[in-house]
């Protein structure tokens, strides 16, 4: 069996008992847990919406923009991330002590953490499962260009690949290149081009027309 | 622990595989485990690498077969009986069987986004000078913790170059058992590629992780 079955018990029929099993474990645990007095349900639902609608990829797409547009937000931003992505009003849990690397056609990062998931969340959100799984996990650091090749991405032989390890509290952003092509773009048009993938390094921005 | 989790270089796991258009959780128990793991760590006065150790120690079968929103589950049951918040029977059975732990207060709702936002700040004031300099080269120890570490195996006894000073953070592996912060230096340290995986390493790669000062000695 695959790890790719494990991390996605929902598409396959056969895990569907286990799954239901874990859904009523859940459950009751959330009802005793409440009925003791530890959680109160609105506060579950109040985090849950956060990390559902608030806190997720476009954040840090707004960053990367905004770094592509106005090269002064870049300057602080590369200097002292965790400052200038609250400048934008990300900030806390997960993303504490932020730091972006940026690619260049000399050198590509890419972002993992081998020991759990630890993922910059106030730009990010939650981290995709990919990035959590046993695949990613071990072979971001080992053989990364394979890993991109699963993503699609090749890059030249020559570029330097640099990969990030995130065993402590500071998280990583990856600013990607800015693609050609797009000079005079504003930051609402460039945010366009900017997915998250390329934020982990996983990925590149999108060309000019491939936004379609 | 040297433990399933600790992945970096090992083989065997196949491709990775992205899921088009994915959503932030699958299934709503995923949500739900989510929250718990979340709104409990204050009440259950746990701190975060409590909570990892709580994920990671486990046998490696039980860990590679659980996806990960179950380790977390599995996390908080464990870190919740440790502490006398419920009893194993109580989760078995999937009712209240006993009677609060007193003096424990849930999260508010206005206290939610405010928590979030603040989230945990791990830098510390510094008691000491750091030990090493950026461009130093400097090996990796060879320990085996039986406890928590952040030390991965794959750059153990490795050399490396510090790259970055981090100021200094709270020490997971002092942390995780409930011996107070010990706050470190901590520093991103760079491997050349073949240093770490041999000579038939990509020779474009370089690897970096965080190292807090006494996971490194001098060369």
């Amino acid at each position: 069996m695959s790890d790719h079955d494990h991390d996605h018990p929902h598409h396959h029929d056969h895990d569907h008992s286990e799954l239901s099993e874990t859904e009523l474990r859940v459950r009751a645990l959330e009802s005793i847990l409440t009925e003791k007095g530890y959680v109160d349900p609105t506060s579950l639902d109040l985090l849950i919406d956060l990390y559902e609608k608030k806190i997720g990829p476009r954040n840090g797409i707004r960053v990367v923009a905004k770094a592509w547009s106005d090269p002064a937000y870049r300057e602080r931003l590369m200097k002292d991330a965790t400052a200038a992505i609250a400048e934008l009003d990300y900030s806390g849990r997960q993303g504490e002590h932020m730091v972006v690397v940026e690619n260049t056609p000399e050198q590509h990062n890419m972002v993992v953490c081998t020991l759990c998931s630890c993922y910059p969340h106030p730009v990010l959100g939650l981290p995709p499962v990919w990035y959590k799984s046993a695949p990613y996990r071990s072979r971001a650091v080992s053989d990364p260009r394979g890993v991109l090749k699963d993503f699609g991405v090749a890059l030249p032989d020559t570029t330097k690949i640099r990969v990030w390890d995130s065993t402590a509290e500071i998280r990583y952003l990856v600013l990607p290149m800015r693609p050609e092509g797009t000079e005079g773009w504003s930051a609402e048009q460039l945010a366009e081009l900017v997915t998250r993938d390329s934020m982990i390094g996983t990925g590149l921005a999108k060309q000019p027309g491939e936004t379609a | 622990m040297d433990g399933a989790h600790d992945m970096g270089g090992a083989k065997g796991f196949g491709p990775v595989v992205p899921e088009p258009n994915e959503p932030v959780f699958h299934g709503n128990w995923e949500r739900r485990a989510f929250a718990l793991t979340v709104a409990m760590a204050r009440p259950g006065g746990w701190n975060i690498d409590m909570s990892r150790f709580a994920r990671e120690n486990r046998p490696p079968e039980d860990y590679l077969s659980k996806s990960y929103f179950q380790i977390w589950l599995a996390g908080l049951e464990t870190l919740m009986i440790e502490r006398g918040l419920v009893t194993r029977e109580e989760i078995e059975a999937g009712k209240v069987l006993s009677p609060p732990k007193p003096g424990v207060k849930p999260i508010a709702p206005t206290e939610v986004t405010p928590a979030i936002r603040r989230g945990g700040p791990t830098e510390r004031e510094p008691k000491a000078p750091a030990m090493f300099a950026v461009g130093e080269t400097v090996r990796m120890k060879d320990i085996h913790p039986v406890t928590h570490t952040r030390l991965p195996q794959y750059v153990r006894g490795h050399l490396g170059t510090i790259e970055l000073n981090h100021g200094c953070h709270v020490f997971p592996d002092a942390n995780s058992l409930g011996k107070g912060e010990d706050p470190q230096w901590l520093y991103t340290v760079r491997f050349d590629g073949p240093e770490l995986w041999g000579k038939d390493a990509d020779p474009t790669l370089s690897v970096s992780v965080d190292a807090w000062e006494s996971y490194l000695e001098r060369v």
